[in-house]
């Protein structure tokens, strides 16, 4: 069974280019545009990967990691954030809430599998 | 990996920015209007961070570099550094017309107004923050000569409540180079210590790669605040010379301590260092010998390791082994009345405990049988040297062929199969194998082969002795059965049934008795003592080719599977060996039967015994009677009896004196209720019935 990975951007574009490298490269990919459709759909879902911007409306990105990793489903499910380079301190911030990983936009689609690859390990 | 293409997506970049664009025209817009609204501010920035970071990401990078720009701007409003001024705003007004101009048409246009704004944005903002953030992309790493890194990786306990996998970074820190990864488990607790979401593990890690320490480090980057990291060149790529020695290593990890490496050392100097050092022999040499002395010793070691297994053995008196079979004896039947209880007591914890019981109990009788089980070899060792006698003795030249050694049987079995088996080897030397002479003229080979082989066939031990002797005469057996009134002379026996003869008591073929097969001891005692073990025991002979007996046996004598049936308030135990099915009889049946004890089963009619007769038990019988049909001695009997309990395990007890003799009992067991079940002798039963009342004449 294909890995499930949630791609969670408030871009549809990014969004669309995520799932495309990733369904290319065998990955189911659930979408959600926002942290908020993201954590609700993840208390219940179980991923195997969370790709998530930081910055989104309603809930964003650090919202939504302490969400997971205080959630039943997904506590364990690794997280990579996307960061840009201007956001270090987010970063910090996003490992401390407990994400697994970053990769920093914008990014190439070899990266964005090297880093899918690495964290699935 | 290849690459993909990204570029079919650029046009719902377009439109999404577009829609961006229009978002932010009305939050800035908005923003003019109440320029504390941090909501407001936190869209503009959004939008602002989105049409930059999905820009670069398809190709945008004008758009990517000039959003930037004003994000930082907005980044500063909305961390409270500068005010959402009406300035800033009108900058950033400007800004997204600039925007949406290059994202439908040439990036060339409006390049001065675009540098304008920038210019414009960083004097508002604030020094600290004004610095363009475009670090340069790392410059691909020039190649390094292959160096080779130490990486001590000791994660947290809690590395795995982030989601990361450790596991997954060996592979990847591997595809950097050459390597070996070690795990340390020294810190993994007792099973009921360990936390199942904490990871115990840590690992060394040795990798050779040209692609330098960030790489090395790289690998690591997302656990570096999860755990220890430690990366050491121990080797940089030009040193030629020798590597530390192995305590060096151990000393340097801190894994081994300076003094106890010194002590250690202090005992000798490795002799191949020496040679090598006084050019006596190359370091290829040594390394050559030790690396065979490397592989020699490990494969010694394995068998020095296996061999000890072999030999760990704990020798235990026989008596100790007898007494724990009849404790788990008695074990066994106190969980049979656990059970009992448990079933009437309708408690389910109860009757797990009581399932847990059986279970435990019953492993702990297959181990505790088991420990009682030797290996057959000893006692076949016991034959060579009678062989060997015998051959000088008769003047024959007999060799003994052994097979199956191994094969386990339990003690009591193999202690009392020893005078059985040595009778049959003497026969078979005696009137089986023929002198060289007879041999030759026959075209046999001049010395004879007694065959001794053992093998387990389901839940029995076959032992099967075999000649190449001259095979049983079937004329002489008629003619001696028939002088000694065993068979009436008319009577139509088949070889095979005639040969069986043989086992009847007070028959002997041979004309002479021997001084070695002794006087008066026929193979009727041998059939007794084998059936004694409840073993069977048959003969396949050929003329002129030989002789085959074969004996089978059960594994073991203390337990059998019994079928538990009831006569009025008496309880009788079946061996379930010989059981081979049950049957109803009905009072009409019977009545209809004329008083013939003759049941039909599967077309045929099998004489059946009621055991309420045979043992004298009181009371009526029953409507219907079940007959449990029995095989042994060649025929079948069946058993009537008022009812069929069931299957179970029994654990036979032996009568003691007073009733040891009683006909048609072999021993008795005890119930889980506390009764006493009598073990029906079926094989005896069979015996009297064939030998006492020979059919009429």
């Amino acid at each position: 069974m294909s890995k499930k990975i949630m791609a969670v951007d408030d871009s549809a574009s990014v969004r669309q280019v995520q799932k495309f490298v990733l369904s290319s490269a065998g990955f189911e990919v659930l979408e959600a545009k926002d942290g908020k459709e993201a954590l609700a759909r993840l208390t219940t879902t179980p991923v195997n990967l969370i790709l998530t911007d930081l910055n989104m409306p309603n809930l964003d990105g650090l919202g939504l990691i302490r969400g997971v990793r205080a959630s039943a489903v997904n506590r364990l499910t690794p997280i990579i954030m996307i960061t840009t380079e201007s956001d270090d301190a987010k970063k910090r911030e996003g490992k401390a809430a407990g994400a697994t990983g970053w990769i920093v936009k914008p990014f190439t689609p070899d990266q964005l599998l090297a880093v899918v690859k690495k964290v699935l390990g | 990996m290849s690459a993909l293409d990204t570029s079919q997506f650029a046009a719902t970049y377009r439109e999404e920015a577009s829609e961006l664009l229009g978002d932010l025209e009305t939050s800035l817009l908005e923003l003019e209007s109440r320029p504390d609204d941090e909501d407001l501010v936190a869209r503009v920035f959004r939008a602002l961070h989105t049409i930059k970071g999905s820009g670069a990401m398809f190709g945008f990078n004008d758009i990517a570099a000039f959003t930037h720009a004003l994000e930082t701007a907005f980044d500063e409003v909305r961390q409270g550094h500068i005010p959402a001024s009406r300035e800033i705003v009108s900058l950033a007004l400007e800004g997204k017309d600039l925007i949406r101009a290059m994202l439908e048409g040439d990036a060339d246009l409006g390049k001065e107004a675009r540098e304008r704004v920038i210019t414009a944005l960083q004097q508002i903002t604030s020094p600290a923050h004004a610095a363009p953030k475009s670090p340069p992309p790392a410059p691909k790493p020039p190649e390094e000569p292959a160096r080779t890194y130490r990486v001590t990786f000791r994660p947290n306990h809690d590395i795995l409540q982030d989601g990361t996998n450790p596991l997954g970074l060996f592979p990847e820190l591997l595809e950097l180079g050459r390597g070996e990864v070690t795990a340390t488990t020294a810190d993994v607790p007792k099973l009921e210590d360990i936390e199942p979401e904490h990871c115990y593990l840590s690992w060394d890690a040795i990798v050779t790669t040209s692609r330098g320490m960030g790489a090395v480090r790289d690998v690591f980057i997302f656990v570096e605040d999860r755990g220890a990291l430690e990366v050491r060149v121990v080797d940089d790529g030009t040193e030629t010379g020798d590597y530390k020695r192995l305590g060096e290593i151990l000393v340097d990890r801190g894994q081994l301590s300076g003094e106890a490496l010194d002590s250690a050392l202090a005992a000798r100097p490795k002799l191949g260092a020496i040679l090598e050092e006084k050019g006596l022999a190359s370091r290829e040499a040594v390394a050559a010998a030790l690396k065979e002395q490397q592989i020699v010793r490990s494969a010694r070691a394995d068998r020095a390791k296996a061999a000890q297994h072999d030999g760990q053995s704990v020798r235990v008196p026989a008596e100790k082994l007898d007494a724990l079979v009849d404790l788990v004896g008695e074990l066994v039947i106190a969980e049979a009345r656990l059970r009992q209880v448990a079933a009437r007591c309708d408690d389910p914890e109860l009757f797990t405990i009581s399932e847990d019981v059986e279970r435990l109990s019953a492993e702990l009788r297959d181990n505790t049988l088991n420990l009682r089980m030797v290996q057959i070899g000893s006692t076949f060792n016991r034959f060579k040297r009678l062989v060997r006698d015998l051959s000088g003795e008769l003047s024959k030249q007999i060799e003994l062929v052994t097979e199956g050694a191994e094969t386990e049987l339990d003690k009591t079995v193999i202690e009392r199969l020893g005078d059985p088996l040595v009778h049959i080897i003497r026969n078979s030397c005696d009137h089986g194998i023929e002198s060289p002479a007879v041999r030759e003229a026959s075209k046999k080979p001049a010395t004879g082969t007694v065959t001794l082989k053992a093998y387990q066939s389901g839940p029995n031990v076959v032992i099967e002795i075999q000649d190449d002797g001259a095979g049983l005469n079937p004329e002489a057996i008629r003619e001696k059965a028939v002088a000694r009134g065993l068979i009436e002379a008319d009577a139509k026996l088949s070889e095979h049934d005639l040969y069986q003869l043989i086992f009847v008591a007070g028959f002997s073929t041979a004309s002479a008795v021997s001084a070695l097969s002794g006087r008066g001891v026929g193979m009727d005692v041998v059939k007794r003592s084998v059936e004694a073990l409840r073993g069977s025991i048959e003969l396949e002979s050929r003329r002129g080719l030989g002789t085959t007996i074969r004996i089978k046996l059960p594994l073991t004598l203390a337990i059998i599977d019994g079928l538990l049936v009831s006569v009025g308030d008496g309880r009788y135990v079946l061996p379930m060996s010989l059981v081979e099915e049950c049957v109803e009889i009905t009072k009409e049946g019977v009545d209809q039967a004329h008083g013939s004890h003759l049941v039909p089963v599967r077309g045929e009619l099998v004489p059946y015994l009621r055991l309420r007769e045979w043992f004298r038990e009181g009371g009526d019988r029953p409507p219907i009677e079940q007959v449990a049909i029995a095989s042994a001695e060649g025929m079948r009997l069946g058993f009537a009896v008022d009812d069929v309990i069931g299957q179970q395990q029994t654990v036979i007890k032996t009568l003691g004196k007073m009733y040891g003799d009683t006909e048609g009992l072999s021993g008795a067991t005890i119930l889980g209720d506390g009764t006493v079940a009598l073990i029906v002798d079926v094989a005896g039963v069979i015996r009297t019935l064939t030998t006492s009342s020979p059919p009429p004449v």
